[in-house]
């Protein structure tokens, strides 16, 4: 096949869970978490269309989830700890996979086109990065900081929903935050797909890129709803 | 027709290289892509210059020897080997970008040459077969399923060019292993020694400096053999299943 060198030496003693595959599949199953966890928060937003009283009375049902099997906010916490080591797994991963591409080729083509690759699949790791900064902000304005932008109370969470996208460009940032999450699970669904093994023919893989695709509207959408109807005046105080 | 061809230079494997400009006038479209960079090279060998150095040996589509990444293409616009491209798929006047392939674990030796022992070295890493030499068996006393002896035979066809590693934005060579990796686990003889060989080939291909895969799909699309992206599935299976048996 080609020129014999003295170049690099056959592995002895190789481990499965030391390879690349390995990292895209702690990836693909963090990643699997995330995707539960937007679908069930994305869910929980949309309490905020039956008005103030419902919307609170499901943050308080979260903190009695389990209750009194488990403490006030337990089973809250649990998901909180599973939330953060998935994104500690998933961070930690794309860093070590995104620096080993970028030593896999050093000198880059002068043309290239992209045949056969969509938009999002290019975009994950710095879709990725974006979204991290969009997870610290948001976990400021929310949960940790409660910043309330018009100056409002923070102890209401309906009401700090209303006051905070009645900010145009609040609504702005997390309407764009929702286009790259769009975009990230676009590719990222399928992604997860093939890298834990399901996609083992065209008839699979067309239906995974489907779902992924449908998933991601579904998911940025209904998402989006929430600031949308609020700057629009329509859930209200 | 006439072209202006823009192609990487370079002595040998420490020269830094650039990009060179050459006029090629009176090419015919029914000149395949290698014919027409013989004839450039005859030119310059006429004017007492360093010939192009690329790589062909069957020139029939089927070795895997050439390369060349034309236009931001591996092989360039069509679905086949630069040897099998024809120039009718250029119009007159064009101007065209020649590069090797770009990747870490395939270094430039000379020109658009490049070194791709790294996937002899996957290869070698994923060892034997458990089969009896000696006389051929009886083709009957095994019995392979249709479905199964279809995908052995079409992922068979990689011809081990190393497109798939030119496209990848990742360097990777996923879809490369994953037809090996299909080929074998698709067939009884290839049961026995399953989980070592996709643990080393993997080790193998991850120690030569290969990218991880992140499913772009642009090898599948380079590819010249159409090995689609379903093998890359089946390869992390394969590993997944490994890890589950302890590997
Ligand atoms: C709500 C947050 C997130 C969700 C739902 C999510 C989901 C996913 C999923 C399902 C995958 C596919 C795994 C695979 O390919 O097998 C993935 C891949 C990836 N994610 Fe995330 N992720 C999130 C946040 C992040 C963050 C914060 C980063 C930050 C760096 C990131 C970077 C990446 C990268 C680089 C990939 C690999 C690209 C690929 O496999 O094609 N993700 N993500
Ligand atoms: S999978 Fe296709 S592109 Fe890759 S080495 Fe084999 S034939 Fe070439
Ligand atoms: S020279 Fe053999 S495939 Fe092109």
């Amino acid at each position: 096949m080609a020129i014999q060198n003295s170049g690099p030496t056959l592995v002895q003693g190789a481990r499965a869970t030391q390879s690349t595959i390995f990292l895209k599949i702690l990836m693909a199953a963090s990643g699997a978490v995330f995707i539960a966890f937007v679908l069930l928060h994305m869910y929980g937003n949309l309490k905020a269309f039956n008005g103030h009283d419902a919307y609170n009375e499901y943050a308080e049902h979260l903190r009695e989830l389990g209750t009194p099997m488990l403490p006030h906010s337990g089973a809250l916490w649990i998901i909180r700890a599973v939330l953060i080591l998935s994104l500690v797994v998933h961070v930690y991963c794309a860093a070590t996979l995104w620096k080993r591409a970028k030593k896999a080729r050093t000198v880059r083509y002068q043309v290239k086109k992209h045949t056969g690759a969509i938009f999002a699949s290019r975009m994950m790791r710095w879709g990725g990065v974006t979204l991290l900064l969009f997870i610290i902000w948001h976990l400021l304005n929310f949960t940790i900081g409660k910043v309330n932008v018009t100056g409002g109370a923070t102890n209401d969470p309906y009401n700090l929903v209303v006051d905070s996208f009645s900010t145009w460009w609040l609504t702005v940032i997390y309407l764009v935050a929702m286009a790259m999450l769009g975009a990230h699970l676009h590719h990222g669904i399928w992604s997860a797909t093939q890298t834990l093994g399901l996609t083992n023919s065209d008839r699979t893989r067309k239906l995974a890129k489907n779902s992924a695709f449908t998933l991601a509207v579904v998911i940025a959408g209904g998402f989006s709803l929430v600031p949308i109807f609020v700057l629009a005046g329509v859930i209200n105080k | 027709m006439k072209l202006t061809l823009n192609i990487w230079r370079q002595t040998d494997a420490n020269d830094a290289g650039a990009m060179h400009t050459y006029q090629v006038d009176d090419v015919s479209p029914d000149m395949s892509f290698l014919e027409m960079l013989d004839v450039l090279n005859e030119d310059l060998n006429a004017k007492d210059e360093e010939p192009i150095a690329f790589d062909s040996d069957c020139r029939e589509g089927i070795c895997g020897m050439c390369s060349l990444m034309i236009n931001g293409e591996p092989h360039g616009p069509e679905v086949t080997t630069t040897c099998q491209l024809h120039m009718r798929s250029f119009k007159d006047g064009d101007t065209i970008t020649i590069e090797p392939w770009r990747a870490s674990a395939f270094p430039v030796l000379k020109d658009l040459c490049v070194d791709r022992s790294a996937f002899d070295r996957i290869i070698q890493a994923g060892g034997y077969i458990s089969v009896n030499t000696g006389s051929a068996p009886e083709a009957h006393s095994v019995p392979v399923p249709r479905d199964d002896a279809m995908r052995a035979f079409n992922v068979a066809t990689c011809i081990g060019c190393g497109a798939c590693v030119a496209a990848c934005p990742n360097g990777s060579a996923s879809l490369f292993m994953g037809a090996k990796i299909t080929h074998l686990g698709e067939l009884p003889q290839g049961q026995p020694e399953r989980d070592s060989r996709v643990t080393n080939m993997v080790a193998q291909h991850d120690h030569e400096g290969f990218g991880g895969c992140t499913n772009i799909g642009e090898c599948a699309a380079a590819c010249p053999k159409e090995i689609p992206l379903d093998v890359i599935s089946q390869l992390n299976k394969d590993l997944r299943t490994a890890i589950k048996h302890g590997h």
